[in-house]
């Protein structure tokens, strides 16, 4: 498959739309690695952080597609070490926050990032519904989503004596409120 | 009686009990009256901002409104995630007007962003250290290293809270009650954070990184403020002894926990009998 | 009666093309005072002169209006064709039509009207130009170099072998500079110090070369080919005609141990000490502040062992004075030590060094006699990582710059580790090689291909130290940015270039700009880049920016020729655009009030006081007066003077009224 059209200018890019929706410039990126240097999950990354920035920076949309896909989004863990030792401070961890996001509305989660996004999912719905996390829902939740029933199941019972775990949930009493703020967010169509 | 804000989060009051005892214990010996924020709403944690970025700027807004409606000046938020979110969140909304007005729209109260937030090393620096030679009991005489993780310090710019690398507050705070801080490597590296359910194949690997380094260099306990890293430091630690392939017997405590130990709290006070990780310190 | 000539040029097709210059040319026939108009395609050819000059003789012209381009591109031209046809030349202004005309506008009548416009406003100023002269002043044929090092020390040479004087102010006990530290040089690989120090001698002994070492610049007053330089001389608490150099106090000082700044830290002196033995001049200086004398009134030591009894425990510091024609500043640059990255430890790990430590490591005569040795333990390092671009080229540092030379010298230093150490491994990591002088490309190429340098493209994210060694993570971008590890025995940090720490001091004194990060500015970055915006003073070397030594001893010896230019002549001509206070007969003597606004607010300094006196000799009103050798004709006290007795020559308040007004055309 030839590459010769992927580095011509174009009109509307992925790296144009992180620009526009977080003042992140990727231009600014000279490649020096620092940042996938002092990743701490970058060999279980597809793409380390600089070279995900590369791709962004070539503006192609197969490129593109391949960066939504990939894992590197969902791993990275916003810890926040690129950018504290980026040179040219880029805003990685921004950046990711946003592709994640893309990567959501185009459908492209790359399928080894499922469990994760499956938790972030049950987290939140547990927000959704009692306003502060109920783990036992949450484990619950998560559970249904992956169908990893048996993880954590030797913990559950420690936890539960070493009194970590309520088996009732406690709730927030303005719930309206809060299920109204999940509504306008990412229960939105045009939320971001 | 100094009374002060006080946000707990989520896991204070679940999973990290013994966090939120611990706070209570030592601000009840140094005077201090924390009051939650009235039907205080989760912050987010990584799930938010992961999934949506005006969700993740809006559960937060949420508590520094009602926060502010309570009347506080200072809120005390003990967990290094949510007093990151908090904090970034204020900071955001205080650069552009536009999110401000549109966050404030979705919470449907009214916000200033005028309210301090403080971590717990702040509170303690602020309200505590002043008196702790006085209210000393117990010298706490043992080689801790001092955990960060990566919430409490950056991003550096926003937080503007110690040095983000090799950061001394919270050293400084052990050796007010007598610890031996030593100096190693991994004082900021991330644990693995929110990847705890979802892969804790990663969490096994970093977590297990900062228990080996922190061993090799004689500590005698890991102290964190954070109810996330004590988490993966010390329930998952039957993962992290897999990967070391060696069984680690190091404690994880709270730097609260420790300040009640040096200063004559009980260990049912502090709750000590919940971690996994046997504490033995005396 | 106002006799004017107006010459409209269509600067081929510059100013023809948009503006129709015969009709401008013929317009302007018709303006007042006006006795010729023509217009010509290039007004700036010898013909095109010569149309300039017979029109003077012919139509006995009293003033010349050029419309043409900018003035700064032709005004002397037409000065030169207007004096040479017996006019004087400031009765010649130029129209620019060019510039703020025809260049800037499509072609149309307004565009025409609006150069009739600029030619009128000229005319009105030019009816009321004055007769101006060159204004003269003399010069003081010395020149003063601060900073011994290898620039410094090449200008004052230069300078010395033109015939002149030179005084030279270093303020280090020895002249040398960083230079004198380096091991050997790249591209050459030669030593250092034996290429610098036979230029040092001759400084030493040149008979137009006046040295003054552990000495600095206190004050510098007046102006170009007129200075007048404060030097203090520290005390070095020695009689220095009577000190032979033989060296037996700093053999028998007691206190032997205080860390060498000369060894970077990595070696000791005494309290009475030589930086370093090949210096000049041989003679030491004693540290006051470490010294067991000054300390506790003590010991003595050195003046007991002295065989000329040189030593002078009660010196003090003397200041001078000297005049002096023109100032080349060489004071060099200073590089970020290795506490300036918390990623890297700070300064915790005694093993992570930078480049001009590394330099004494390797030199024959340093602290180790030229054995790469770890400073903590002294073993040998048989892993040694470089790291390239250590804060340069880093806004979140705060250094954005590169530092041009770091690419040269970690190539140099990994190639003498590797020539010393030869089963030893040596890594670089680096971002790019910049190796652009000549011979460079092939050096780098050589550390890689012969002595097998390991190049690493990244930075390092983090450097921590476990069971003795130094843990090393950076990535390698070319492999797909994976990540690396190596365990080193050293780290060699190639630390951004900065400017000294006094440089915003020095600078202040001298009255010379300086940027953001405090390098002296050069007037042009492109073609004047030798000169500062100060008349008179020159730079040479690092202090203008990070540069290797060719560049800086080319840059001394182009500093130096400019100070000879301003030699050559007994006399500075300036041009007399400048402000004059206005002087009347007794009893009014001017209308100046004596408030001397003026003078606080002149950013050349160029406002004085003069006293006038009666016949008695009694001074009865104090008047402000412009130096015309310093006034740069800013026009700043023009402005501000409440009482209107400043003008400006060339451009008088009367001349510029008429042209706005004529622009207005109210006139």
């Amino acid at each position: 498959m030839s590459n010769t059209n992927t580095h011509t200018l174009k009109k509307h890019t992925l790296s144009g739309d992180i620009k526009e929706h977080t003042d992140v410039s990727t231009a600014k990126c000279y490649q020096c690695g620092k940042c996938s240097a002092g990743c701490p999950v970058v060999n279980d990354m597809d793409f380390p952080p600089s070279l995900l920035l590369r791709m962004l920076q070539v503006e192609s949309d197969q490129i593109d597609e391949k960066v939504l896909r990939s894992l590197t989004i969902w791993l990275c863990l916003s810890c926040e070490m690129c950018i504290g030792r980026c040179p040219q401070e880029v805003d990685i961890p921004k950046a990711m926050d946003y592709l994640r996001s893309v990567s959501l509305k185009k459908n492209m989660q790359n399928p080894k990032a499922k469990h994760i996004i499956q938790f972030h999912r049950a987290f939140l719905d547990s927000i959704n519904y009692t306003g502060k996390l109920y783990e036992m829902g949450l484990i619950a939740d998560y559970k249904t989503r992956s169908l990893n029933l048996m993880q954590d199941v030797a913990i559950a019972p420690s936890m539960y004596a070493k009194g970590k775990l309520s088996i009732l949930p406690e709730m927030v009493k303005d719930l309206k409120n809060v299920k109204k703020i999940f509504n306008k967010t990412i229960k939105d169509k045009e939320g971001r | 009686m100094i009374k002060l804000g006080f946000y707990p989060g989520c896991s204070l009051e679940g999973s990290s009990r013994e966090y939120s005892e611990s706070v209570m214990a030592i601000a009840k010996k140094f005077d201090i009256e924390l009051v939650q924020v009235p039907d205080w709403n989760c912050c987010g944690a990584s799930a938010a901002h992961n999934m949506s970025k005006e969700l993740a700027l809006s559960l937060p807004a949420r508590i520094i409104a009602l926060a502010e409606k309570a009347g506080f000046d200072e809120l005390v938020v003990p967990c290094a995630a949510c007093y990151n979110k908090i904090t970034v969140t204020k900071h955001e909304l205080f650069e552009d007007v536009t999110l401000k007005e549109r966050v404030k729209d979705i919470i449907s109260l009214d916000y200033t962003g005028n309210i301090k937030i403080l971590n717990v090393i702040q509170m303690i620096e602020k309200y505590i250290i002043k008196d702790i030679d006085f209210k000393l009991e117990n010298k706490f005489l043992h080689k801790v290293a001092c955990y960060y993780g990566c919430l409490l310090v950056r991003p550096t710019k926003i937080l503007q809270f110690d040095r983000p690398e090799d950061p001394q507050s919270m050293d400084n705070v052990m050796r007010a009650i007598g610890a031996e801080p030593i100096d190693w490597a991994f004082k900021t590296e991330c644990c693995g954070a929110g990847l705890t359910v979802s892969r804790p194949d990663v969490v096994n690997k970093l977590s297990g990184n900062i228990v080996e380094d922190a061993i090799s260099r004689g500590a005698e306990a890991i102290v964190v403020a954070c109810p996330m890293c004590q988490a993966n430091l010390d329930m998952r630690r039957p993962g992290i002894d897999k990967y070391l392939n060696k069984k680690t017997t190091i404690p994880v405590i709270y730097l609260t926990q420790a300040i009640g130990l040096a200063t004559g709290c009980t260990e049912k006070e502090l709750g000590l009998q919940r971690h996994f990780v046997p504490v033995n310190l005396s | 009666m106002s006799r004017i000539g107006v010459f409209i040029c269509h600067c081929g097709e510059n100013i023809s093309a948009t503006v129709d210059c015969e009709k401008v040319a013929k317009v302007s026939g018709f303006l007042p005072g006006v006795a010729f108009s023509v217009d010509y395609k290039y007004m700036c050819s010898d013909p095109g002169q010569n149309l300039i000059k017979d029109a003077i003789k012919e139509h006995k012209l009293t003033g010349v209006v050029v419309a043409a381009c900018s003035p700064r591109m032709h005004e002397p031209t037409f000065r030169r064709a207007t004096a040479e046809a017996g006019v004087n030349p400031f009765l010649c202004e130029m129209a620019n039509l060019r510039e703020h005309c025809s260049w800037v506008h499509e072609k149309g009548d307004a565009t025409t009207n609006k150069a009739i416009d600029i030619v009128r406003s000229l005319v009105a100023k030019v009816k009321r130009n004055q007769a101006l002269y060159p204004i003269k002043v003399p010069v003081t044929k010395t020149a003063l170099v601060i900073g011994g090092g290898v620039a410094g020390i090449q200008a004052a040479l230069d300078i010395a072998n033109t015939g002149h004087k030179v005084i030279m102010v270093e303020k280090e006990p020895s002249i040398g500079g960083h230079m004198s530290q380096l091991s050997e040089t790249f591209p050459t690989l030669d030593c250092s110090q034996c290429i610098l120090t036979p230029r040092m001698v001759e400084v030493a002994q040149h008979q137009n070369i006046t040295l003054f070492t552990y000495a600095e610049v206190e004050s510098l007053e007046g102006f170009i080919g007129n200075f007048k330089v404060k030097i203090r001389k520290k005390a070095k608490s020695i009689d220095e005609k009577a000190c032979t150099g033989c060296g037996m106090c700093t053999t028998k000082c007691p206190q032997k141990k205080i860390k060498s700044e000369w060894e970077q830290g990595l070696g000791v002196r005494p309290a009475i000490y030589v930086p370093f033995p090949q210096a000049v001049p041989n003679k030491p200086v004693i540290d006051r502040i470490n010294c067991t004398y000054y300390k506790t009134g003590k010991c003595k030591i050195c003046e007991k062992v002295c065989p000329t009894k040189a030593i002078r425990f009660e010196q003090e510091d003397e200041v001078i004075e000297r005049e002096v024609g023109a100032v080349v500043v060489a004071t060099g640059y200073d590089i970020k030590r290795t506490d300036f990255f918390p990623e890297y430890g700070y300064d915790k790990h005694k093993d992570i060094i930078d480049g001009l430590q590394f330099e004494r490591l390797a030199s024959a005569s340093g602290p180790t006699k030229g054995e790469i040795r770890r400073p903590s333990d002294g073993e040998i390092p048989k892993n040694i990582v470089f790291v390239a671009c250590a804060g340069s080229r880093d806004v979140a540092k705060g250094i954005e710059y590169c530092s041009k030379i770091c690419c040269m010298y970690t190539a140099k230093h990994a190639m003498l580790y590797k020539h010393k150490v030869h089963d030893g491994n040596a890594y670089v990591f680096y971002m790019d090689i910049r190796a652009a002088g000549k011979g460079y490309e092939e050096f780098t190429r050589r550390a890689i291909e012969e002595d097998g340098a390991k190049y690493i493209r990244g930075r390092v994210s983090k450097i921590y130290e476990k069971n003795g060694k130094l843990i090393v993570v950076g990535a390698d971008t070319l492999m797909g940015a994976q990540q690396v590890e190596i365990e080193a025995d050293m780290v060699v940090l190639a630390t951004a270039s900065i400017a000294n720490k006094d440089s915003k001091d020095l600078a202040h004194k001298l009255h010379v700009s300086y940027d953001a990060h405090h390098f002296i500015s050069e007037a042009h970055p492109k073609l004047k880049p030798v000169e500062t915006n100060t008349a008179g003073i020159f730079l040479a070397g690092a202090c203008q920016a990070p540069k290797d030594i060719p560049e800086s001893v080319a840059q001394a010896s182009g500093a130096a020729v400019k100070v000879a230019c301003l030699f050559s002549n007994d006399e500075l001509t300036r041009e007399p655009i400048i402000a004059v206070v206005n002087r009347l007969a007794p009893p009014a003597y001017s209308t100046c009030t004596g408030c001397f606004l003026c003078e606080k607010v002149c950013p050349y300094q160029a406002i004085t006081r003069e006293e006038i006196k009666n016949r008695e000799g009694n001074v009865i009103r104090n008047l402000a007066v412009v130096n015309p050798g310093l006034c740069q004709g800013c026009g700043t006290c023009v402005a501000l003077c409440k009482s209107k007795s400043i003008d400006l020559q060339g451009y008088s308040n009367d001349q510029v009224y008429a042209e706005v007004a004529a622009v207005l055309d109210t006139i």
